[in-house]
């Protein structure tokens, strides 16, 4: 059969499609944003009414799937890493209820974080949840693995966890497509209507359920296709290696002979008959694996008493970052490779705002605002408008997690840092802003919040922002007085009388929102491309 | 045969298009594929390079390896330099000489190419300039790839179908337009091989 070249995002979103997919849930965040991104383009979706609209944040995509899957269906939900930490609440407890539908939870990890800002290990999570973890080695195991994974959801009725990383979303390769594209399921109730009722005597129940069927989990990783035992007849050393980390081990063998036995990880919870087996045979373990050391932890135990385990944490291995084939080399005591030094005249080359973007006049209003009073006061958030801590804005004072800027704000305002700031952006907003909106509104804490509305969700290539049109209602209706919402123009033009509402604002001793709105300069680029072709 | 290139540019420089077209010439002949690439944070500007590598073998790794790559393409005479720990002693450097400035504290130029003139085997070309004369500085990118073309193990043709195919929803003057490009390209390599 002829390959399609797919990106790994795109090898699940096709096979999640073959495999009678009938919504998939999400919040964009690079590197899982084209997993859907792939199934909103897709004729056969829109054809076979495949939800796929983004979700306002992971949380509620995770619980949206849920409730599919609660109703017989086949469904997948996806986000980066960080997103998991938003949806962990139902992800957790989807364990615990269990699955109806076949349910896949897609978790990009960005080890070296490319475009994070953490690099937080996936499988931890499916570990904490007791559920099992797919975690592919190419773009074909990748598509391979969703089959499997709605069949394994729906024959123990649980949710699976699929991780991938940066390096395996956003690489392409050949992938071959099964040939029969499988129907949707049918609506179909759960056979037990007490199945996701989480009160604490179901509950109870359905967690020694899960426990009970830990252990088949184990026996179904050592018989799993993705799991796999390569004999090599050098036993001093063996190598557990998983996902994508099992290329860059090949890549050091030129005739992909490994003459140690390897361990070859594509599923968990681990083999235990495997490891076992290895762990008697081999007199050292070699554990490559991207992310954190989970595997080597678990092998090594607290004390390191036991097994002879190398790996991140013995330095064998770099402790963090991505792994590559020069890494592995070196663990394996093979000679490292290098070409030329970079020359001493290379600079980095940050990204930054775009010419012309509307954050920047809002930054260079908000900067003059405040230029009177000490530093330190602007709480921001995450997405484009980022970039206004680097150079030549340096406007911002923080940047932790999707909504943090408002309640970092009233916290400090709380402690008496008064006036405190808020920066964000329309579509965190909606994602995570709302909520502590809320909380400021009834503290009536002295804050000002600016919600930039660019009218997308930028950063991460410009997807619908789910408050579209609704920010200043929504903000209304959560109680901030009338007057005290302010619209603006971010243009240069307006400075003067941009700084003169912030000003007002400021002095306000209360919850005062502004918004400054004005479109994205790159959605337009591509609104009026998209309207030529359509043409 | 195999390949091992890195492309690079800065974000909206058009690699992606080059990656595609020497993609689908591999692919045309039976041969593997894997071309890995970051962006994310990396388009508002920033440098962005991808892992292109075609072979008649199973392919390994999605990277590849420092000191191994056969070839840098490079749409731009600083990010050429920034690569240089991947490529393997007998390796070429691909560079445009047009700077994109978008950055304060740009190097001197002239040292940039003092850079890229002391790598053993390297052609710099104003691809720009050339692709104006071609007809349009949008084929650039194709400028280089054509330059890029005696290097990748393939016979020309494949090039001139790949570009033929990838363009062929944007009308013949696209694809006349960069089938000049790509000559234009390939010339200038030949005069300086
Ligand atoms: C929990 C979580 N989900 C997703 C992301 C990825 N992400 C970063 S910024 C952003 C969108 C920001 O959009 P908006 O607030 O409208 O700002 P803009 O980029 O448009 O300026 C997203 C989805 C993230 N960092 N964390
Ligand atoms: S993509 Fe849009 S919001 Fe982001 S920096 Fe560019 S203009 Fe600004």
């Amino acid at each position: 059969m002829q390959k399609l070249l797919l990106l790994g995002d795109e090898a699940i979103a096709q096979a999640a499609l073959d495999a009678g997919l009938s919504g998939i849930y999400a919040y964009p965040g690079t590197p899982s944003t084209e997993i859907t991104e792939f199934v909103q383009k897709s004729k056969f979706a829109r054809e076979n009414h495949i939800h796929s609209n983004w979700s306002t944040n992971e949380k509620t995509a995770m619980e949206s799937a849920l409730g599919m899957s609660y109703a017989g269906k086949r469904t997948m939900v996806c986000m980066k890493h960080v997103g998991l930490n938003v949806a962990a609440d139902p992800f957790i407890n989807s364990a615990i209820t269990g699955a109806n539908g076949g349910l896949i939870v897609v978790s990009a990890d960005d080890p070296s974080m490319h475009s994070s800002q953490n690099e937080q290990d996936s499988r931890f999570y499916g570990k904490f949840a007791l559920v099992p973890i797919l975690e592919p080695g190419d773009q074909q195991e990748a598509y391979d693995m969703v089959h499997y994974g709605f069949d394994f959801s729906e024959k123990f009725k649980v949710p699976v966890l699929m991780r991938i990383t940066t390096r395996m979303a956003h690489s392409r390769s050949g992938v071959a497509r099964r040939g029969e594209i499988r129907k949707q399921n049918e609506l179909k109730m759960p056979s037990d209507l007490r199945q996701f009722v989480l009160l604490p005597n179901i509950a109870r129940t359905r967690y020694k359920n899960l426990l009970r069927d830990h252990s088949s989990f184990i026996a179904e990783s050592d018989a799993s296709p993705f799991n796999s035992y390569i004999d090599g007849s050098d036993k001093s050393l063996g190598i557990i290696v998983c996902g994508i980390a099992y290329n860059y081990l090949l890549e050091n063998f030129p005739d992909r002979i490994v003459p140690h036995p390897v361990l070859k990880i594509g599923q968990y919870p681990l083999p235990r008959k495997m490891v076992e087996k290895m762990a008697d045979e081999c007199r050292e373990i070699l554990v490559i694996e991207d992310g954190y050391p989970m595997v080597e932890e678990l092998l090594k135990g607290y004390l390191g008493r036991g097994l002879k385990v190398k790996g991140r944490l013995d330095g064998t291995l770099p402790r963090d970052g991505e792994l590559n084939p020069n890494l592995v080399a070196v663990a394996l005591g093979k000679p490292d490779t290098y070409g030329l030094p970079i020359p001493d005249l290379v600079v980095n080359r940050p990204p930054s705002l775009c010419s012309g973007c509307p954050h920047i006049d809002s930054y260079y209003a908000l900067s003059e605002t405040l230029s009177e009073l000490s530093n330190g006061r602007v709480f921001s958030d995450i997405g484009c408008y980022t970039l206004g801590a680097l150079k030549p804005y340096e406007a911002i004072n923080s940047c932790v997690d999707m909504g943090a800027s408002i309640t970092m704000a009233k916290g400090a305002a709380d402690a008496g840092l008064i006036p405190s700031v808020a920066v964000i952006g329309d579509s965190t907003f909606t994602h995570s802003g709302m909520t502590g909106l809320l909380d400021a509104i009834n503290d009536k804490s002295p804050i000002t919040i600016m919600i930039l509305d660019n009218g997308t969700t930028a950063m991460t290539g410009g997807q619908d922002s789910p408050g579209f049109g609704k920010i200043e209602e929504i903000c209304k209706g959560l109680g901030v007085e009338e007057a005290h919402i302010r619209i603006l123009k971010p243009l240069k033009k307006y400075h003067d009388e941009n700084v003169a509402i912030m000003k007002e604002e400021l002095a306000y001793h209360g919850v005062s929102v502004i918004i400054p709105r004005r479109e994205c300069i790159v959605a337009i680029d591509k609104r009026i491309r998209d309207k030529f072709k359509n043409k | 045969m195999k390949k091992d290139i890195i492309l690079a540019g800065v974000g909206g420089q058009g690699i992606i298009s080059i990656a595609s077209i020497i993609g689908y010439a591999a692919l045309e002949q039976g041969m593997f594929l894997k071309q890995s690439e970051v962006h994310g944070m990396s388009q508002r500007g920033g440098d962005v390079m991808s892992n292109l590598r075609i072979s008649h073998n199973h392919i390994a790794s999605d990277l590849i390896p420092f000191g191994q790559a056969d070839m840098i393409i490079s749409i731009e005479p600083l990010e050429s330099l920034r690569y240089l720990p991947y490529l393997s002693k007998e390796g070429w450097v691909i560079s445009n000489t047009r700077p994109f400035n978008n950055i304060p504290n740009y190097p001197d130029l002239d040292k940039i190419m003092g850079e890229i003139a002391k790598v053993p085997h390297h052609i710099a070309l104003d691809a720009e300039a050339i692709a104006k004369e071609a007809g349009s500085t949008k084929a650039a990118n194709i400028v280089i790839l054509g330059a890029a073309a005696p290097f990748l193990g393939m016979t020309y043709e494949k090039f001139e179908d790949a570009i033929r195919f990838i363009f062929r929803h944007k009308g013949d003057k696209v694809i006349d337009l960069n089938l000049v490009a790509l000559k234009a390209g390939r010339d200038f390599a030949d005069r300086h091989i």
